[in-house]
């Protein structure tokens, strides 16, 4: 059976001609950049390389760019580096009550260091509201850290608002940008962004690469302490062939980006119009048009998400869902809660993420598959039968 | 990670559906715990004659009440009274850690839809 991939917002596969630019990193060109011989200086040169090409991608400078193991080490080191290096001057954060829990569990280990975090509520598609976002500004106000994109409803925050309202009091501004990057237009400089986390294989590069931008003059403490790699602030022999590999992803993203967004935008509109065209009792959640371009995430009454998924994988398609019993918890996602879903609608949610490889055909087959599944899960479903009246 | 027992009962549920004139009917569980499982059964001479389900719920819930029904049909009141959410658990081959409270409902539920046929007697 083949398999229809609908989950781009988890993962993407590496795109081959980056994954062909990562190889000679392996093995032919694998010296240590921190040598001094031609080995080291070509890993070295290649290193710089993809800095420039990722700063390109959300107008940076290169020297502003700085490489982690990640989105979630980015999220991590932004908030705790600032909340260290800032310690004195305060010891209040603000967030949102929908961030990664890259961002809200570094958020709550800083909680148990004495410093105190402010989650700002969300709007029934996700938005936070710049006026408490000002209200809840004191002057021990160190970091405002909300995300660009939300991974699980596709909500895109007022970011440029964001930026000014942080730059006009003083308070750095974080944002995790890992849906956002190559999905829309980030400008840090447009956009008032202190600090960026972004990362690889959200955008057809490696897993286990990203990057923190850290505007010129932004006082941060790293939190990887060891060698002088990137400037002293992240230590660790450099992942090479990631960082290569990221550089070519983020190369690929700029020349493709509006082509991208227009595309994903139309084959995205045309899964959300077939679904509730064919479906009854559904729910869009998140913004009805500032959304990721990729991102669907729809709730379907009187069934539950993981008994959805299961039954999606039988007839080879791959989703992923808000509901708890996917979560290996008692709750179902913070997200859906925080915009205000009841636990039962929060269970039959769906989100499918669609990428560049994702065609035609493949809606279509969903579209095909899906209304036999949730005809048939209703059908086994005590809550249908009390709307059906038993039918 | 579902055994092949337990994705056969997701995929191939015994028993769904309801009973019209049924002689007791159980509905345990509430969304905000994850899930509702309803069960309808039929009782000729203290012996279930009949057992239907409708669930809401993850395939853990859906295949425990499956086979929760099998291990129920022909059985006496009391003995059916006697069937533990671990001899359904084990009737599946066994179900992930975390997904043992989503079976516990389908014991639940056979003794609601009893009780339910006890106090209509
Ligand atoms: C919004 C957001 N932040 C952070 C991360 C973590 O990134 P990574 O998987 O590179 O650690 C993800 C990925 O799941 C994400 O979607
Ligand atoms: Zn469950």
């Amino acid at each position: 059976m083949e398999r229809k991939y609908f989950d781009y917002s988890a993962t993407t596969p590496v795109d081959s001609e980056v994954l062909n630019e990562m190889l000679p990193y392996f093995n032919n060109d694998f010296g240590n950049p921190s040598s001094v011989y031609s080995y080291g200086r070509d890993s070295k040169k290649a290193i710089e390389n993809a800095r420039y090409k990722i700063a390109k991608l959300i107008n940076a400078d290169a020297r502003e760019i700085f490489f982690t193991g990640g989105g979630t080490e980015s999220d991590n080191w932004a908030i705790k580096g600032i909340a260290i290096a800032l310690k004195n001057k305060g010891n209040h954060i603000i967030t949102s009550s929908i961030e990664h829990h890259a961002v809200l569990h570094s958020c709550k280990y800083l909680e148990k260091h004495g410093f105190r975090v402010t989650y700002l509520p969300v709007d029934k598609y996700g938005l936070i509201s710049l006026e408490d976002l000002k209200s809840e500004i004191n002057d021990r106000t160190i970091l405002i850290t909300i995300m660009f994109a939300n991974n699980e409803i596709g909500t895109i925050q007022p970011i440029k608002e964001i930026g000014k309202i942080a730059k006009e009091n003083n308070i750095y501004f974080h944002t995790d940008g890992v849906q956002a990057i190559g999905n829309t237009v980030i400008d840090v400089k447009d956009m008032n962004i202190d600090l960026l986390s972004i990362s690889a294989h959200k955008i057809y590069g490696p897993k286990g690469i990203g990057a923190l931008y850290i505007k010129k003059g932004i006082k941060i403490d790293p939190i990887i302490h060891g060698g002088a790699q990137e400037r002293k602030k992240r230590a660790g022999t450099e992942n090479v062939p990631g960082i290569v590999g990221f550089g070519k992803a983020a190369e690929i993203a700029y020349n493709n980006l509006d082509k991208n967004i227009q595309d994903l935008t139309n084959l995205r509109d045309k899964l959300i119009k077939g679904i509730f065209d064919n479906i009854d009792y559904v729910i869009l959640n998140g913004h009805p048009h500032n959304r990721l371009p990729g991102n669907v995430n729809i709730s379907f009454q009187f069934i539950e998400g993981e008994a959805l998924l299961l039954s999606l994988d039988m007839v080879g398609i791959c989703g992923s869902s808000g509901s708890a019993c996917t979560s290996g918890t008692l709750d179902p996602s913070h997200v859906l809660l925080a915009i205000g879903l009841s636990h039962e609608i929060a269970h039959g949610s769906l989100r499918l993420s669609i990428g560049k490889y994702t065609k035609e055909e493949d809606i279509d087959y969903l579209l095909q598959e899906l209304p036999k599944i949730i005809k048939r899960l209703r059908n086994m479903s005590p809550l249908y039968e009390k709307v059906k009246g038993g039918e | 990670m579902y055994s092949d027992k337990v994705m056969d009962h997701f995929t191939n549920p015994r028993n769904v559906g309801d009973i019209k004139d049924a002689d007791g009917i159980g509905e345990v569980g509430n969304a905000k715990c994850g899930d509702i499982m309803k069960m309808y059964i039929k009782v000729e001479d203290n012996i279930i004659k009949d057992i239907k389900f409708k669930t809401f719920g993850c395939g853990a819930a859906i295949a425990t009440s499956s086979i929760a029904t099998e291990m129920v049909i022909g059985k006496t009141i009391d003995e059916a009274l006697k069937i533990t959410n671990n001899a359904v658990v084990e009737a599946l081959g066994g179900l992930p850690h975390e997904k043992v409270h989503c079976s516990v409902l389908a014991e639940q539920a056979i003794k609601a839809a009893i009780d339910d046929y006890m106090a209509k007697k």
